[in-house]
């Protein structure tokens, strides 16, 4: 496998999320107070324990790297030649269970994101933070972000409220259309809810192997409600959502519409189509089978080379060393996963920022 | 690996059904859903008390709804020209069930999974106990007794370990029950503690757990909240198996029960392979949580957990699904039709071309036999 990584767009990097006190100079007056008096000193959920191993990887754990623009470059921008890399910040707005408090928040994350990371480099670039507790807000949010060409993505989690092909969310994705956002929904969870149908599991590396159970979900929400048909060009990104277990899901999705397919007139065409149009995966992690022997089979069930985009998921644990990409991806398929895909998946990113 | 050859078309002789598939195949069926004619068909079997709580409040589930909160594509679910003329709904009748399914189709034993009001997701845990007798009571009544190709479940009021024990202690010793039944959406993950009553009385009396589709939690159906429509739960149906899954292993039900057998039914299968690859992944990351484990998930999987096909996987690309099987493990596989619902899978047409006959036999007929309490 080639090792040349020069131009490569990473699709999942992670800027170390900032805490409450650090977003002080980034809120209003009355939020900054707010944050005082409240004691409201961390802010942080059970989806990446601090010191999980899964959270950091040891050797960017020691460096500080995801908590530092410069070193961050250093790990991976500088290290491997990446053209550009899309921060996704993790600091958990979704969490507060008062919208308004959200809202606040998810401005000042991405005031915080902008003035801390996207200044500093001109490589980067950003996801919007969404306050989904509110589709008012969420909207408010993507269009203060429209006029700012380094922001080339809107940011949900997996499991919210809803399912996010519901109505109510129709809004966010009619603005992220007209500015040309990308929607991007990141593993993680609001914990509205359990994050299975049967409840809380014990174990954390539960919680994060459900993870993939949500995209599940939204997947099949975006299809059956419609969010395809009424937003036709629309492109959504499964970000940090594994990929292995994607195929079988829409074999399931595409049988069961043939089956009722009465109950979704508006769904005209096989479920898996839309998904094949509008939908793309980031690569990292990669659950595959042990060994580069059965890759290539895995990458046939997706039945498209224009799904995966490249991502390193910095800082957190997927791989080790440099082996970014799962071995046994042939080279054709490897350029478009790292620029191909990506450019054609993010119409903003083409934009001088 | 190799994939199976093409069938040679003299191989398809064996698809005859009628008669004289009874030579060719023993199928045996992991899913074949019986029906009350109406729930007077409980009363014989339930103490007065309960059965007047029942007749007077009816059932109350665990989502809110007396039957399922998602309208179902046709009416109970059912295959059009399953009802029989007494009137009864599909599975009530026996003599159709024989003439339609058994006979036609050659089948050699066919596991009863009674859905509908058998106590499981019932609120009132004593509600659902006496109900849960009764269920069992009346399969062994109506079908067993009088068909012994069919085999009873031994339905269990899951969300109370200590009774859903008792219940398996109170049946197993009768051969007519085959295995022990309980649904994918259960209040609390299905490896938690508070299961492992049904799991020690199930292992202790060499009986497969059978975990089936549906049922209500307590909780919305996702972690994402409650989807639309009902192809959203048909198809999200997988994720709450591979819930099971995940819990049994991690929480080390196998290395406490390590000659217990669990089978997945009706929630197809290929999604199996990619849970098994992303577990055994996390363990690798994370086996300081999880010390209590000795083995990969992969591992675990492999040795106990068997999962029904229906409803077949259907790729355009039949090599994909093939993979998958390959993948999971030929011997994991059991063959299910789900009849007399909609999504009936035809034991002679449902699997995909190009798959050797000696692997579809396995499939239909020997793998079974390992797995369920067989005469």
């Amino acid at each position: 496998m080639s090792d040349d990584w020069t131009g490569a767009i990473d699709c999942d990097f992670h800027p170390r999320a900032p805490t409450p006190r650090q977003l002080g100079a980034y809120l209003d007056d009355h939020w900054r107070d707010t944050v005082e008096v409240r004691g409201i000193d961390t802010w942080e959920t059970i989806a990446y324990p601090a010191n999980a191993p899964l959270t950091v990887r040891p050797d960017w754990r020691d460096s500080g790297a995801d908590a530092d623009p410069v070193k961050a470059a250093e790990a991976t921008l500088d290290r491997f030649g990446f053209a550009h890399a899309i921060c996704n910040c993790l600091f958990p707005v979704q969490a507060f269970r008062d919208e308004n408090l959200a809202a606040a928040f998810a401005r000042a994350v991405n005031d915080w994101l902008a003035a801390e990371w996207l200044a500093k480099d001109t490589r980067l670039r950003g996801s919007v933070v969404l306050p989904m507790q509110s589709t008012e807000r969420a909207v408010e949010e993507i269009e203060r972000r429209a006029g700012d060409p380094r922001f080339v993505q809107v940011l949900m989690l997996v499991f919210g409220e809803q399912p996010l092909g519901k109505s109510v969310y129709w809004p966010v994705y009619a603005a992220a259309e007209r500015h040309g956002f990308t929607v991007g929904i990141h593993a993680g969870s609001s914990y509205h809810h359990a994050v299975t149908g049967s409840g809380w599991p014990s174990y954390y590396l539960e919680d994060y192997a459900a993870q993939s159970l949500g995209f599940h979900t939204q997947l099949g929400s975006l299809v059956c409600e419609g969010v395809f048909v009424k937003f036709p060009r629309l492109k959504v990104v499964l970000i940090e959502s594994g990929v292995t277990w994607l195929p079988p899901y829409l074999w399931r999705l595409s049988k069961f519409w043939r089956g009722v397919r009465n109950e979704v007139p508006w769904i005209d065409r096989p479920p898996e189509e839309f998904v094949r149009d509008h939908v793309r995966l980031t690569a990292q992690p990669f659950d595959g089978p042990p060994g580069a022997a059965h890759i290539g089979r895995v990458m046939d069930q997706l039945q498209s080379d224009q799904m995966l985009l490249f991502a390193t998921d910095f800082p957190h644990w997927q791989f080790d060393g440099d082996a970014m990409l799962p071995a046994g991806i042939a080279p054709d398929l490897r350029k478009k996963i790292l620029t191909d895909n990506p450019l054609a998946t993010y119409p903003r990113l083409k934009r001088p920022a | 690996m190799m994939l199976d050859a093409p069938l040679a078309p003299e191989a398809d002789a064996d698809q005859r059904s009628g008669p004289d598939a009874q030579s060719h195949l023993q199928i045996i069926d992991g899913d074949v859903h019986p029906a009350l004619r109406s729930l007077a068909d409980l009363k014989p079997y339930m103490p007065a008390r309960w059965w007047d709580l029942l007749a007077t409040y009816g059932t109350r589930r665990r989502h809110g709804m007396s039957f399922e909160p998602y309208p179902k594509s046709a009416p109970r679910a059912c295959r059009r020209d399953a009802w029989p003329e007494d009137g009864g709904p599909p599975g009530s009748n026996l003599d159709l069930v024989r003439a339609q399914y058994l006979d036609h189709y050659g089948v050699a034993f066919g596991m009863l999974g009674p859905l509908g009001v058998t106590g499981q997701s019932e609120v009132n845990l004593d509600l659902a106990a006496a109900i849960a007798s009764a269920a069992n009571d009346w399969q062994r009544e109506f079908f067993t007794r009088r068909e012994p190709r069919l085999r009873s479940a031994i339905v269990v009021p899951y969300e109370d370990g200590a009774a859903a024990a008792g219940e398996i202690e109170r049946c197993a010793p009768d051969p007519a029950y085959a295995q022990v039944f309980m649904l994918t959406r259960s209040s609390e993950p299905a490896g938690n503690r508070r299961y492992w009553p049904i799991y020690e009385a199930a292992a202790r009396h060499g009986l497969p757990v059978a975990l089936h589709v549906f049922g209500a939690s307590g909780h919305p159906y996702t972690g994402a909240g409650w989807p639309s429509y009902y192809v959203e739960e048909g198809a999200g149906h997988s994720t709450s198996c591979q819930t099971v899954v995940t819990s049994l292993v991690i929480e080390g039900v196998f290395e406490r029960f390590p000659s217990l057998k669990v089978v997945i039914v009706e929630g197809g299968f290929a999604w199996l392979a990619p849970l098994a690859w992303r577990l055994d992944k996390l363990f690798e990351r994370m086996r300081g949580e999880v010390a209590h484990l000795k083995r990969k998930p992969s591992e675990y999987i492999r040795e106990h957990i068997w999962v029904t096909t229906q409803p077949m996987e259907e790729p355009a690309d039949r090599t994909h699904v093939l993979d998958m099987m390959e993948w999971i493990g030929w011997d994991r596989l059991l063959f299910s039709s789900d009849y007399p619902h909609w999504d009936f899978d035809d034991p002679f047409r449902a699997f995909p071309a190009g798959m050797a006959a000696e692997r579809r036999k396995q499939i239909l007929t020997g793998n079974a036999k390992a797995v369920y309490r067989l005469p």
